[in-house]
């Protein structure tokens, strides 16, 4: 493969993080899917099933409620892009990406913030009570897993000296960092936060639409169609988003620094795809074994991750990485 | 000497049986508490097992091996033999929110840790991080026995005090196994003493909850 | 030149309006002079910024104090907030043409408006302390007046009783203050006070009184108790710039008696005012996210802010003390830009909850619904300020969060164990008060502005008129211009921090324009451009592959009833049922929240009944417990009135045979 110039090969890569982060999230979810329904005792559908659904929603007309206004039309388009964009900003098989000094960690948060607000406002938008409910817990949510990702990344930056994901990743990468105790809550935070984020059990059961369990089916109760698979497919990028953040900040090992000739580009994808089907198994297995907790105990659960992170933070003294 | 990678394993089972002191916290079942007891039993026969190895003294391997015979088995064993025979209230009473415990527990880790800093010393700065943690577990104990209103589980709290003082004492050098047995006799022994007194006060009393037991005293209406 | 002309131009406007008052047209006239006025002062902030005029022009006039001209001064940080200032009360001029004709008692608001803006310019341009202090009383006493302009209703005025009485305690800190600032020679001007240097008690005293005095006048918890009382009962124009102007103003006092005059500031004051600004932060908006009332709701998100502007100030303040010289600039610039943020996003609300009263006559959150569509230029401009509050990117609001969270993640670097272990607590605070504020103004503007209408008013609103439309519009406009542009504006506000910090910083590193990275180019950097330029290109990818695959078909159909037929929109969520889930895990404690529900036996036909009650701590624990304490000294002072003769000749004869004791001590000294 002939050398291209340096400038041009953080553009190119990023060009294939933008199509992989989105050719690769269907497979997950239908992974995770397919090991669950496995651990249960059942067949379970395929794990490529994700796509035909998401293909059978876009051949399908979108119903819209009379009540409806613009912010309903929009949101869809608005979450996927806000997700999709997330999930370019996190290097996945290469650190070498272009849009890594656009955004750091603290926008990362608050661009899944901005996804998260136009949908709870498109579950308000109809008017119906199922909206409401929708909207209202995964506010409560959201409330307590941001700080709870803003105290993980202010620990982070005052082990590794910067909040840039890829900055983090090359400092892990450089042998720098020990089994930290901090490292260690830091990431059991991370993993709290994700599934809450995502809405995995415990916090969610992405299965059923009762009303008794929904937080992210009730919001988008009234979607259909085209709209309906934009928010899917959000959902789904979201899912690969987080695992990817996790792959990246806590157990980069694999990927590919600036610099790397091909060899090193194609060890970093199969590392990724490797730390993707370990992070799916592990979601699967953790699911299946443990039931959903109750609505009002999610302030307890979240306020447990965001007392770890804080926690991550005060041990950093003591063990004098600070 | 041992090294950093040693010390860094140390300090992460140790965390461990700090998170389980938390998770203590966080219940509102009792098995769930006995459970989570039994686990950071086991944590703690980890963390004394991996000090025997790093320290090269064998007499801890006992102390992992009493710590995890006694404390993760027979005594969560026991105690979930007294819930079911006495027909204790599965939930657990709280005298404070759980949210508000556990702010209060990252308030005492922090004082913990604001304690052991002044400690500079090369070999004792290694250390140090396992006095934090282990003095952090004693704390959340004593927390544990002041918001709690079940009698269980205020005798769990005091298992957890113990389980940080033995935390402490395997992270320093130079624990004589006697100390252990006399220890872990003791904690028998006060078991047994808490076994009959729950008998007796729940023959008396027909009930085990704190609250019902002062107005016997006087002390509240 | 131009600030002098537009300033004497203000109390004209004044007296025309108070002359001419009872003329329809001399209303809008009016407001249309202070528009102008607005205009004026801003082209010379942006004229002092650009450094045309160079150095800082002074000016004495010969009024005022025999010994102490009046003094005036123009320098950067004024300049800075003559901007701050007069944009809001341009688009609030501009709005205010308008709307003052929808007002109910509208000659007891137009005379003192211009009194209201005359007073807050003027206390950016004072260089000497009676005209600081003239000037804020001006403020204060204009804004009362028209906070009493609708003075009927009794919650009118008690909110103007308590905004009078935190008003005048305000100016009572500053007092002496500012004395203590002169010294023993008392020579009040500006510029001798930053000569004169301070022992460490003065210094601390001073410290804490401008926090005390200024604070209150900002809304820092627990001085805060007057602003949602007193920025709902102004008329909406007004609380605008109550709440976006008022309290920058404010901020600029703090700024200036403590970066600039007093100057030596200690660490542990900047941790106890990162500690009360994370405390502000996170109960103002635990406070808005209980209310009803729109402008409340607004008036306590103005408290949060005010506290996030502090911490940026604390920290400002504590990196300085450590010689921590670059990032104490970033912190009072991240600071400066979340006030400036703030001026502009909080005047859009408040206009835009000045349009929903206007056209549907009630601010109750309960009333409204749906009005999304039946006003769509509010509802639009409406839903920008929100997300700008909510600090989403890539609006205003975020970038100054940035900047925030980036030198609070510095924080540690102070070698003091408080700072060490406050820091990341303050941090958590932040960001929890940052992750409810969004939580909030979903609530605000879903329920509100998406549903369905709940009362007959909201279902036949219509949108404002042109005027108001277009002052909406601009400072959407600008929220979304200053996200856009971080690098420019952090440029701009790092020349007005170097006379207080002594030093400024290069913004943008080696990553060139579009890249906002204060510290290093490696430790964090932002680009809104950027992100804007490529989300947008992928919203258009995923709008065009989604219809090249499917189609582009829309069928109207009716929402989803569960198969339980009825069209109410009483069956939608309400704000207190959004706030619930919150209610229930955080305010129950914090707010003693508690709610029952009665439910009428089988065969009964009365309603089910739900009553929630919760309590204010800090009005209940705070101001109470003082009212009390003042009740019960006046009342033993009371006695005093009833007393005999011979008792009022004892005090005489006793009060004579002590000062006689003290000259004769002194005597032998």
């Amino acid at each position: 493969m002939t050398q291209l110039p340096p400038m041009l090969t953080p553009i190119l890569w990023q060009m294939v993080q933008i199509m992989l982060a989105l050719a690769t999230a269907p497979l997950v979810t239908g992974y995770v899917r397919w090991l669950k329904a496995r651990l249960n005792g059942r067949r379970g559908p395929s794990p490529l099933q994700p796509y035909r659904d998401l293909y059978r929603l876009t051949q399908k007309e979108a119903v819209v409620a009379h009540s409806a206004s613009w912010v309903f039309h929009a949101a869809p388009y608005v979450v996927f892009a806000s997700a999709w964009l997330a999930a370019c900003l996190i290097p996945t098989f290469t650190t070498n990406i272009f849009l890594a000094p656009a955004a750091d960690m603290i926008a990362l948060v608050a661009l899944l913030a901005l996804g998260r607000f136009w949908l709870a406002l498109a579950g308000m938008d109809v008017g119906t009570a199922f909206g409401g409910i929708g909207a209202s817990r995964e506010m409560l949510i959201a409330s307590l897993a941001e700080p709870a990702m803003l105290m993980v990344t202010f620990s982070l930056s005052l082990v590794s000296g910067t909040t840039q994901p890829a900055q983090i990743a090359a400092y892990v990468l450089g042998g720098h960092i020990g089994l930290e105790v901090s490292v260690g809550l830091a990431l059991a935070a991370m993993v709290m936060v994700a599934i809450a984020e995502n809405g995995r059990i415990p916090i969610d059961n992405p299965a059923t639409h009762l009303e008794l369990t929904m937080v992210h089916e009730a919001m988008v109760l009234e979607y259909s169609g085209r709209h309906l698979a934009m928010i899917e497919a959000a959902s789904m990028v979201k899912l690969t988003l987080y695992m990817a953040l996790i792959a990246c900040l806590f157990a980069p090992w694999g990927m590919a620094q600036p610099g790397a000739g091909p060899e090193g580009v194609l060890i970093g994808m199969a590392a990724f795809l490797l730390k993707l089907g370990t992070l799916s198994t592990a979601l699967a297995l953790f699911e299946t074994a443990i039931a959903k907790m109750r609505v009002f105990r999610y302030a307890d659960f979240l306020g447990g991750a965001l007392l770890l992170g804080l926690l991550a933070t005060i041990f950093l003294y003591v063990s004098e990485a600070v | 000497m041992a090294s950093t990678l040693s010390y860094d394993i140390a300090h992460l089972i140790g965390a461990t049986v700090l998170m389980a002191g938390f998770a203590l916290l966080y219940q509102r079942r009792l098995f769930a508490v006995l459970n989570t007891f039994s686990f950071q039993a086991l944590a703690l026969a980890a963390a004394a097992a991996w000090q025997a190895h790093i320290q090269d003294a064998p007499h801890l391997y006992f102390t992992a091996a009493i710590a995890l015979v006694f404390k993760a088995m027979i005594v969560p064993f026991a105690l979930h033999w007294l819930v079911e025979r006495l027909g204790i209230h599965r939930t657990v009473e709280t005298a404070l929110s759980i949210g508000w415990t556990m702010i209060i527990g990252v308030a005492l880790v922090a004082l913990s840790i604001l304690l052991v800093l002044p400690v500079t010393a090369k070999a004792a700065a290694l250390t140090r991080e396992s006095l934090a943690l282990a003095m952090s577990v004693v704390l959340l104990g004593m927390l544990m026995m002041i918001t709690r209103r079940n009698a269980v589980t205020q005798v769990v709290g005091f298992m957890a005090l113990e389980n940080g003082l033995i935390l402490a004492a395997v992270s320093a050098k130079g624990m004589p196994l006697v100390v252990e047995i006399s220890v872990a006799f003791s904690v028998l022994v006060a078991m047994t003493l808490f076994g009959i007194f729950f008998f007796r006060i729940r023959e008396r009393f027909d009930s085990l909850d704190l609250n019902y037991i002062e107005t016997f005293r006087g002390d509240r209406q | 030149m131009l600030i002098a002309v537009a300033l004497l131009a203000l109390p004209l406007l004044s007296v025309l309006a108070i002359a001419a008052g009872r003329r329809d047209a001399v209303h809008g006239l009016v407001y249309a002079g202070a528009f102008l006025c607005s205009v004026a002062l801003i082209a010379a902030g942006l004229e002092h910024l650009g450094g045309r005029l160079g150095g800082a022009p002074t000016l004495v006039l010969p009024f005022g104090l025999p010994w102490l001209h009046a003094h005036f001064r123009v320098d950067n940080l004024s300049a800075l907030f003559l901007l701050i200032i007069n944009v809001p009360a341009a688009a609030a001029s501009a709005f205010a043409v308008g709307y003052s004709a929808h007002l109910p008692e509208r000659r007891r608001v137009t005379p003192f408006y211009p009194l209201f803006l005359f007073g807050m310019n003027s206390v950016l341009v004072a260089d000497d302390a009676f005209v600081f202090l003239v000037a804020w009383e001006f403020m204060s006493l204009a804004s009362w007046l028209m906070v009493m302009a609708d003075h009927r209703k009794a919650e009118n005025r008690r909110a103007g009783l308590v905004y009078l009485t935190m008003a005048v305690f305000g100016t009572f800190c500053l007092l002496p203050a500012f004395g203590l600032l002169a010294g023993g020679d008392g020579d009040y001007t500006f510029a001798s006070m930053r000569l004169h240097s301070l022992g460490p008690v003065a210094g601390s005293l001073v410290v804490l009184l401008a926090l005390l005095g200024a604070g209150s006048k900002a809304g820092l918890v627990p001085l805060h108790a007057w602003l949602p009382l007193a920025h709902p009962a102004a008329p909406s124009h007004v609380s605008a710039l109550m709440s976006g102007v008022m309290t920058k103003v404010a901020l600029y006092g703090l700024i200036r008696i403590l970066m600039d005059l007093h100057g030596h500031v200690g660490w542990q004051w900047g941790a106890a005012m990162m500690v009360v600004g994370g405390v502000s932060a996170v109960m103002g908006i635990l406070y808005a996210l209980m209310q009803d009332d729109l402008k409340t709701l607004l008036a306590y998100s103005t408290v949060e802010n005010v506290g996030i502007v502090v911490i940026g100030l604390g920290l400002a303040i504590a990196f300085k003390d450590d010689g921590e010289k670059n990032l104490a600039a970033l912190a009072l610039v991240a600071g400066l830009y979340h006030a400036a943020n703030h001026a502009v996003i909080k005047s859009l609300l408040f206009l835009g909850a000045g349009s929903v009263l206007t056209a549907t006559g009630t601010r109750s959150l309960n009333g409204l619904g749906g009005l999304l569509k039946r006003m769509p230029w509010t509802g639009a401009t409406f839903l920008v300020g929100a997300a700008a509050i909510s600090a989403l990117p890539p609006l205003n609001g975020f970038v100054s969060e940035w900047l925030i969270l980036q030198s609070l993640f510095k924080g540690p670097v102070v070698p003091h164990w408080a700072m060490k272990f406050g820091v990341p607590v303050v941090g958590a605070l932040l960001a929890l008060a940052a992750a409810l504020a969004a939580t909030c103004f979903v609530r605000a503007f879903g329920i509100a502005f998406l549903g369905r209408p709940r009362t007959e008013a909201a279902a036949e609103a219509i949108d404002t008129t042109f005027g108001m439309r277009w002052s909406l519009a601009v400072l959407a406009a600008l929220c979304v211009v200053l996200g856009a542009i971080p690098v420019t504006v952090t440029d701009a506000l790092s020349a007005v921090v170097q006379p207080l910090i002594g030093t400024s910083f290069a913004v943008s590193s080696d990553l060139g324009w579009p890249f906002l990275s204060p510290v290093s180019n490696t430790r964090g950097s932002y680009s809104g451009t950027v992100l804007v330029m490529i989300g947008l290109a992928l919203f258009g990818i995923a709008i065009a592959l989604v219809h090249r695959i499917g189609n582009a078909r829309v069928r109207a159909a009716d929402a989803w009833d569960c198969g339980t037929p009825g069209d109410d929109p009483a069956t939608q969520y309400t704000g207190q049922s959004f706030a619930q889930p919150l209610r229930r895990s955080i305010a129950a404690t914090v707010f003693q929240a508690r709610e029952t529900v009665t439910m009428p036996q089988p065969g009964e036909d009365a309603p089910a009944r739900h009553k929630l009650t919760m309590t204010d701590p800090i009005w209940n624990g705070l101001y109470l417990r003082i009212a009390r304490l003042v009740d019960l000294v006046a009342e033993q002072v009371n006695r005093m009135q009833y007393l005999t003769v011979r008792h009022y000749l004892l005090m005489m004869f006793c009060t004579l045979v002590f000062l006689l004791l003290v000259v004769a001590v002194r005597q032998r000294q």
